[in-house]
């Protein structure tokens, strides 16, 4: 059988938060993904016309809908900023375990403020009546 | 003592077949990907998203077009890429994983081609 070594699996690891930040940057990219199709589809809706558009938009309108949007948006700007975080990784910058549990920390701050900017300027942007 | 064989070593490529391209390719479009989603977050959040005129005359102008297919492309193909390696670690029956390998990567193309095809209708209708 196959005796190539293994490597090690993530029970054999103590916890620590910026494992958390890891697993939630796979979660977020996951969603992203699911976000692309949404785009895609919402694209699709527009380039259909304006009855299209409209019945799309309305769809995009419903509580559950604006509450899986805000949940995109926290995905796509979570993603974004440790993403930054993983290609300045890359360079070989910042992997010390204190600089790493820093930049984890001001990605989570990150985050969150651009998070509710976003909402902010997106329910304005939804809420600006059409052109007749 | 390395751990390849001569093949590979002199091919370059690991036990995926492909040495570092899909790592590579992961972060060029990621690259891509931070001027592009901030291009077009800013540009779609200062429109009034409920007026189908507004929308598209935005994303019908002959640039923004053009860097919405940029955007559209190096999307799918970054999440394509995500995508792949999730399933990878996770579904390992080998039909299973082809299976669900091959759909995503369907997925992802079909939804880059309406996506593409939706902005060059605009932008040229």
């Amino acid at each position: 059988m196959n005796q190539r070594p293994t490597s090690p699996h993530l029970g054999v690891y103590k916890f620590s938060y910026t494992m958390s930040l890891s697993i939630l940057h796979r979660i977020t990219g996951c969603a992203a993904s699911v976000g692309f199709f949404v785009f895609a589809w919402w694209l699709m809706a527009l380039a259909s016309g304006p009855g299209a558009y409209a019945s799309a938009m309305h769809l995009l309108s419903t509580p559950f809908a604006k509450l899986l949007l805000a949940g995109f948006t926290f995905s796509i700007v979570y993603h974004f900023c440790n993403g930054i975080r993983h290609l300045v990784w890359d360079t070989g910058a910042g992997l010390e375990r204190a600089q790493a549990r820093r930049s984890g920390a001001l990605v989570i701050v990150a985050a969150l403020l651009i998070t509710a900017l976003v909402i902010w300027l997106g329910c304005a942007a939804l809420t600006t009546p059409g052109a007749p | 003592m390395s751990l390849q064989t001569p093949l590979g070593r002199v091919l370059g490529k690991g036990s995926a077949g492909e040495g570092v391209g899909h790592w590579w390719m992961q972060r060029v479009t990621a690259i891509a990907l931070i001027p592009l989603t901030l291009w077009f977050a800013i540009g779609l959040l200062g429109r009034s998203l409920q007026s189908y005129e507004a929308v598209r005359g935005w994303l019908a102008q002959p640039w923004v077009a053009v860097f919405a297919i940029l955007l559209i492309i190096t999307l799918s193909w970054h999440s394509r890429l995500g995508v792949q390696v999730v399933i990878e670690d996770y579904v390992h029956r080998k039909a299973a994983k082809n299976s669900l390998l091959l759909l995503f990567t369907f997925a992802h193309i079909a939804a880059a081609a309406a996506a593409i095809f939706a902005v060059l209708m605009l932008a040229l209708s």
